[in-house]
């Protein structure tokens, strides 16, 4: 008799009772009926499975449940080939492809767990990015010298430049401080508050570097400018301090954190560029895939970036309050800077 | 169900089974960036409210710091990061995005890598946060200033209207990193309509009365059970097939008679198909 078979559901509460008087006849299951009750369970085990997986992570599963993710999704996928041939109730191919598609992007969408993809980057991924890059690096590093040459010169010739350049970065230095109070911007130290003013230099920096990216997006022009821009700035407080003779102390000071802090604005200039290039003129590719390849790449360079800036409010927060030796500080800043070009362009980017 | 076939892309897995993807329209999305934004200055409220209230009620000075440290970094990190972040799990979406059943994915299928995931969050910055903030802070200092709000907006509409400027609903974040976003709702799985049914001898003549465009049209109205359209639909079919039924208005006896029905369509249908004929409606003649 029909109604023992195990993928009969329970009747519906709003279907009448089998009529009036002898119980009618029931109906011979479809075909596609039975192909349905037979895999009805591993679907619903599927679903499940992606519903706790998406709400947390690939964590919530155990290690059993995550075997049987990739075996389940193939089960589903041909379910709806064969399904797409044979059946005809709309709603059971709409749910499978809903299904099919909401597995796919699961294991195929995104790459597996946090911690390997962060071992990556920093084993591969972001020295790579920005050996690809060495071009756009080597412009915006002109830029960026040609604009402190311009900052420098300007200053030299007419310190009435300086308030011009240097803008809200003077921190009270004008042409008219002593050499005295120059000195002291440099060496006054102190361990007050030394935390507020990393955490508010990496956060002014960090979306200085980002925003200097995202302009790239408009031919670059904007990124040139602000590279440009931050040039001469440092030309003109390089020039200030040359004209009382203190000029080698201030490198010193900028030293420690700068080869970092400039490193990292140069390559987010760098990709900006990309981006802009890319924008205007794409090559060989079609301009979307163009696109598209030029963001990626900058995108990890950017991901690098903003650890760079950490690294340099870190340096600029703390160990150049605290180190007030020149050479110290000359031999911090050169450290870095060669830590930095060995990782870059050393073995890391090349493997593979 | 009748698809908007202008938003819909094709993506073939690796399986050979073609599964096509919608593309969310500009108000899904609006809507989702809306959500967020709501979100994100929701919590930056209630964290600065909360700092406020560890620094009052804990005395010392160190606490300030603390406090102000925390809330810089932390408004630095929401601002940048909260999409990255939702944006970089498995899910691939924001909460807003979420709510609204859309996700995240690599144009064309592929996948969607951490340094895509950053582009087109970096940027937002361009597209949003920079005009807001200069009209905030132009705003703050030199007050009403009708030549920056224009600026600003003009700037913002640009960009904010680029989605409607092409066909795949790309901003200038999803051009730069190669992504769609596209609509995954959740379905449920609903019953199965032919189980269970009454024997209910259709002849072959009557159940060639329709194709495969009535009986998914006869699901719907099964599904939705309602009363006008059953009674409706039970009157046309009996009209068009002859046969006598006495009608309840859509009742009970009229949904056991379509799904009667339904079963015995569904069956010849399929059927039919296995044999290589799709009779795609009921002028179909083949």
């Amino acid at each position: 008799m029909a109604i023992s078979l195990p993928f009969r559901r329970k009747r519906d509460a709003h279907l009448p009772d089998g009529g009036i008087g002898a119980p009618a006849r029931r109906l011979d299951p479809l075909p596609s009926a039975k192909f349905r009750a037979e895999r009805e369970g591993d679907w619903r085990r599927l679903d499940d499975l992606l519903n706790r997986a998406e709400r947390r992570s690939a964590a919530a599963l155990s290690d059993e449940e995550l075997l049987a993710l990739p075996t389940l999704y193939r089960a589903t996928v041909s379910a709806l080939a064969v399904a797409r041939e044979t059946s005809l109730d709309r709603a059971l191919i709409d749910y499978l492809e809903g299904l099919s598609t909401r597995a796919y992007f699961f294991l195929y969408g995104v790459r597996g767990r946090i911690g390997p993809r962060l071992r990556q980057f920093f084993r591969h991924d972001w020295p790579a990015a920005v050996l690809a890059l060495w071009k756009e690096t080597l412009g915006s590093l002109l830029l960026l010298v040609a604009g402190t040459l311009a900052g420098y010169l300007l200053v030299r010739a007419d310190s009435g430049w300086f308030m011009a350049l240097a803008g809200g970065m003077s921190e009270g230095r004008t042409p008219d401080s002593t050499t005295q109070q120059l000195r002291d911007v440099l060496y006054k130290g102190g361990t007050d508050g030394l935390e507020m003013l990393a955490s508010f230099l990496f956060t002014h920096n960090a979306q200085m570097a980002l925003m200097c990216f995202a302009l790239g997006f408009l031919l670059a022009v904007p990124s040139t400018i602000l590279i440009l821009m931050n040039g001469l700035t440092l030309g003109a407080f390089l020039a200030l301090y040359a004209n009382h003779g203190i000029g080698g102390e201030l490198v010193g000071w900028l030293c420690v954190h700068g080869t970092t802090e400039l490193f990292a604005i140069t390559l987010a200039g760098a990709a900006g560029i990309r981006i802009g290039w890319a924008v205007a003129f794409p090559g060989r590719l079609s301009r979307l895939d163009g696109m598209a390849a030029a963001g990626r790449q900058s995108g990890t360079v950017m991901a690098g970036v903003v650890v760079m800036l950490f690294v340099a409010a870190l340096l600029e927060g703390f160990v150049r309050q605290l180190v007030t030796t020149d050479w110290l500080r000359f031999l911090i800043g050169g450290a870095m800077l060669v830590v930095w070009l060995a990782y870059f362009y050393g073995p890391a980017g090349r493997r593979r | 169900m009748p698809r908007e076939t202008r938003r819909v892309r094709l993506l073939v897995t690796p399986e050979g089974v073609p599964l096509p993807l919608e593309l969310a329209d500009a108000g899904q999305r609006a809507g989702a960036f809306i959500l967020d934004l709501l979100i994100l200055f929701g919590s930056v409220i209630a964290v600065s409210i909360f700092l406020i209230y560890v620094a009052k009620s804990i005395p010392g000075q160190a606490i300030n710091h603390v406090a102000a440290l925390l809330w810089t970094i932390g408004l630095f990190l929401l601002r940048n990061f909260y999409f990255t972040w939702f944006e970089a799990r498995p899910r691939g979406a924001t909460p807003g995005k979420r709510a609204l059943g859309l996700r995240v994915i690599a144009r064309h299928g592929g996948r969607l890598t951490l340094d895509a995931v950053i582009a087109r969050n970096a940027l937002r910055e361009v597209e949003a946060f920079l005009p807001i903030m200069l009209m905030i802070s132009s705003l703050a200092t030199h007050g009403y200033d009708t030549l920056i709000v224009v600026c600003g907006l003009g700037w913002t509409a640009i960009f904010l209207f680029m989605p409607l400027m092409n066909r795949d609903r790309l901003r200038a974040g999803d051009l730069l990193a190669g992504t769609w976003v596209i609509r995954v709702p959740k379905r449920p799985l609903l019953p199965e309509l032919s189980a269970d049914v009454e024997e209910n001898a259709f002849t072959e003549a009557e159940l060639d009365a329709y194709g495969v465009f009535e009986l998914e049209t006869l699901e719907q109205v099964i599904r939705q059970a309602h009363a006008p359209a059953v009674a409706t639909v039970t009157y046309t079919i009996c009209q068009r097939i002859g046969r006598q039924h006495w009608s309840d208005d859509g009742g009970p006896r009229d949904i056991a008679f379509l799904q009667a029905y339904y079963a015995g369509l569904r069956g010849r249908l399929e059927q039919k198909l296995l044999f290589g004929k799709r009779r795609a409606d009921k002028h179909d003649r083949s």
